[in-house]
């Protein structure tokens, strides 16, 4: 099986990797994944207090290229938008962008809730109640 | 000058030598007959050629030629070795003993024959993936016909005990098989020595050719029968119907004479480079060899890089470096392998491993080129694991609550 040029281009150039201070209130950070399931996923936020913007994102990936790529492209396309517009973000968009196959689509899902388990950290740290999601599911 | 992409995947297939080809060549065109055709030059021709391909497939392991039975494949020889074993002495009894480190070619016949009302017992390696012998003994009940033991593993290439597995048999009056598809021409098997019965093994890993095979049946001490699994013919002394697979046999005595006489320099430079690839591979931090160390295949080496994923890591190099992995994204269940954790292998670890199958063409630079890459790879990619960064930062992770899915 061949890998897209896009994933590809995010294995080999990744985007935003690395850690923001999780200990801040305006930092949300969401891990997801096992290591026996062979991908763990942190992605971070950074919001602008002012605006709700997420200025920064960051991430760490364990797992296979299209694990990475997904995380790459989910924080690029974090940056800029509110943290409630970060939730819309659909794994099968990322599947589009990407040009996953099948047997990697589990790599976007993971992404999702990534942003997800981010945001509701966010929230949780600024005294909002948590959203609740329906299960994913493609696991 | 190095050519890419460089082959290390040796355990999966290997390419044919230019010599077996060469050998070959006239089988296709004009020696082209039905070895089975007595009538005729043109029948003549192919039967001498099988048989001299006999003699020298035989000469390799030290058997008769009389005793090997021409197949597809060590697949297929599986099959007729285990099943024919087991319709052929059901009036002996129905179990038999295997491990769970077989390739699915012996586990899956064994499943076959157990909805077929065999028992099965499948013993479970120790950590260094060898059969414990007292473990096998246990094992042995009345109901016992047959051993079925691999000689040496594809995944990490353990060489288990096989002569004194035999002697435990033969104590037993239990016949032995032994899939020694990674062994035969790579390490010396000799099926007398060791004591064997039965044995499957195949062309394509010794740099012949794809589609043949051979299953090794003893005719002497004792003389041993398997119940055809493919009616027809009555080739192969009634044990395996079919036309016979003339260049692919001419293909595969030839590659079995080439291993015969180069075997010893062979295993002498590759386990060299073998050894080198392993020695500098495992000076990377948080990097455990799979398997024994010592009772292992001279081309062979298979390494955890803990807190990367193997394929992964394997993408790092890919376009430029063939090897394999047991991580679950490479395998179309997206189960990690089942080899690895039978070793007692965290999932974690068999996500992390890597395959290297050195082989006859394999060079010193392919091997350095090898180790730069894969150890900047694992480098690279432990910068973007958040496992990596726990694990520096001293958190222990089995405190996390991780979400299995």
């Amino acid at each position: 099986m061949a890998y897209s040029e896009k994933v590809i281009d995010h294995y080999q150039n990744p985007k935003n990797v690395g850690t923001l201070d999780k200990s801040k209130a305006n930092v949300g950070t969401g891990l997801v994944g096992a290591p026996e399931c062979g991908d763990v996923m942190r992605l971070q936020i950074e919001v602008d207090e002012a605006t709700g913007v997420i200025k920064d994102a960051k991430f760490k990936t364990f797992g296979c290229g299209s694990a990475i790529a997904s995380s790459s492209l989910a924080t690029e396309w974090l940056k800029g938008k509110s943290v409630d517009e970060a939730i819309t973000i659909d794994n099968m968009t990322i599947v589009e962008e990407l040009n996953l196959p099948p047997v990697k689509i589990h790599c976007s899902v993971l992404a999702e809730d990534a942003i997800k388990a981010a945001v509701n950290d966010y929230r949780k740290k600024n005294g909002l109640p948590e959203l609740k999601f329906e299960e994913s599911v493609i696991h | 000058m190095l050519n890419f992409p460089i082959y290390l995947d040796h355990n999966a297939t290997t390419p044919c030598d230019p010599r077996v080809v060469e050998a070959m060549i006239p089988y296709f065109t004009n020696s082209f007959g039905n070895a089975a055709s007595r009538n005729h030059p043109f029948g003549w021709q192919a039967e001498e050629a099988v048989d001299y391909a006999r003699e020298q497939v035989a000469k390799l392991i030290g058997a008769d030629p009389k005793e090997i039975i021409f197949t597809s494949g060590a697949t297929e020889g599986d099959n007729l070795g285990i099943k024919g074993v087991f319709e052929m002495y059901a009036s002996k009894g129905n179990h038999i003993i295997t491990c769970n480190i077989e390739h699915k070619a012996v586990l899956d016949t064994c499943k076959h024959i157990e909805k077929e009302g065999g028992e099965v017992t499948y013993l479970k390696v120790k950590e260094n993936g060898l059969v414990d012998l007292a473990e096998l003994e246990a094992a042995i009940k009345p109901t016992t016909i047959l051993i079925a033991i691999m000689y040496a593993n594809n995944e990490i290439g353990t060489i288990n005990p096989i002569r004194e597995i035999s002697a435990i048999a033969k104590k037993h009056g239990v016949l032995v098989f032994t899939d020694a598809v990674q062994a035969v021409g790579k390490i010396p098997v000799d099926v007398n020595k060791d004591g064997i019965d039965l044995m499957a093994f195949t062309a394509h890993k010794m740099y012949g050719p794809k589609g043949v095979g051979a299953l090794y049946v003893r005719r002497k001490n004792p003389r041993v029968k398997v119940t055809a699994q493919i009616d027809g013919g009555g080739h192969e002394r009634g044990m395996r119907s079919g036309t016979l697979n003339v260049p692919g046999i001419v293909g595969f005595g030839k590659a079995c004479e080439i291993c015969m006489n180069e075997m010893e320099e062979e295993t002498k430079r590759v386990s060299a480079l073998r050894d080198k690839l392993q020695n500098e591979l495992l000076k990377v931090e948080e990097s455990y060899l799979n398997g024994d160390k010592e009772h292992k295949l001279p081309h062979v080496t298979n390494i955890s890089f803990k807190y990367v994923e193997g394929e992964g890591l394997m993408m790092g190099f890919n376009k430029n470096i063939a090897v394999s992995s047991g991580s679950a994204c490479t395998s179309a269940s997206l189960e990690p392998s089942y080899v690895l954790k039978a070793l007692g292998l965290g999932d974690d670890l068999a996500h992390s491993s890597l395959r290297f199958g050195l082989g006859r063409f394999t060079t010193e630079e392919q091997i350095d080129y090898t180790i730069e890459q894969v150890t900047n790879t694992v480098n690279k990619l432990r910068e973007m694991s958040p496992l990596w960064e726990m694990y520096k930062e001293g958190i222990d992770m089995n405190s996390i609550e991780w979400a299995h899915h």
